[in-house]
């Protein structure tokens, strides 16, 4: 099991803000994968995953990466702070 | 160093009279504060961020410039949730012996800041609500460091 949490307009399309997800998923690519197979607003929330950011155990990281001994994921679009 | 992430509005003042004040081989306090320009018929600004991330995100962009720039003391407060036109969203404060340091550092501070601490503005106005897309210029602005 891995905690999932989407931000800003990723949470709005998917409808939630986090939510505990089973999988075997090897790297971050392939749980996109599993998710938008799941449903069309997982779909729409994963269209492009170029606009998309990702965080593994709340570290910046990329699409390729490991999911091994991860235990929170997190989605979000490119960060605007200051 | 020292890092707080809050809903609450600061005291700039306050906090600029507190900050670094014990320290006597500081030559130079920069600061510098963020407001949300009422422009664009802007009714308010949401901001949103990752608990927990935030304040790792930020602590380590601190570190580096405090590294990088022997600074002295620094602060960072950021601000989220609901934040209207006027009010100041963040500051940064670097002190460093002398000052090109302690500018640089506040430069770099912001720099990062935009683009690497995990917060996402949304703009309300008259005609609905929506989110700020990241500028091409935030990203770009990282290279020079």
């Amino acid at each position: 099991m891995i905690d999932v949490l989407y931000f800003a307009w990723v949470r709005e399309r998917i409808g939630l803000p986090r939510e505990r997800v089973e999988t075997q998923a090897a790297t971050v690519a392939d749980l996109v994968a599993e998710l938008k197979a799941r449903e069309a607003r997982y779909e729409a929330a994963f269209a492009d995953v170029s606009a998309l950011r990702v965080a593994l155990d709340q570290e910046l990281s990329e699409f390729d990466a490991p999911l091994k001994g991860v235990r929170e994921v997190a989605f979000f679009p490119p960060m605007t702070g200051g | 160093m020292a890092v707080r992430v809050q809903a609450e509005p600061f005291d700039l003042g306050a906090e600029l009279d507190r900050f670094a004040a014990d320290r006597r081989d500081v030559g130079a306090q920069v600061s510098f504060a963020g407001v949300v320009r009422g422009d664009g018929g802007l009714r308010h600004m949401e901001i949103e961020h990752y608990p927990g991330m935030t304040e790792k995100a930020i602590a380590e962009i601190e570190a580096e410039a405090v590294a990088r720039w022997s600074l002295k003391d620094s602060l960072v407060i950021h601000r989220y949730g609901r934040l209207a036109p006027g009010e100041r969203i963040m500051m940064v404060a670097t002190a460093a012996p002398h000052r090109a340091d302690a500018f640089a550092a506040a430069e770099f501070l912001m720099d990062y800041l935009k683009s690497r601490a995990p917060f996402w503005k949304r703009e309300v106005t008259a005609d609905g609500a929506e989110w700020v897309a990241a500028k091409d210029a935030d990203e770009d602005a990282l290279k020079r460091w």
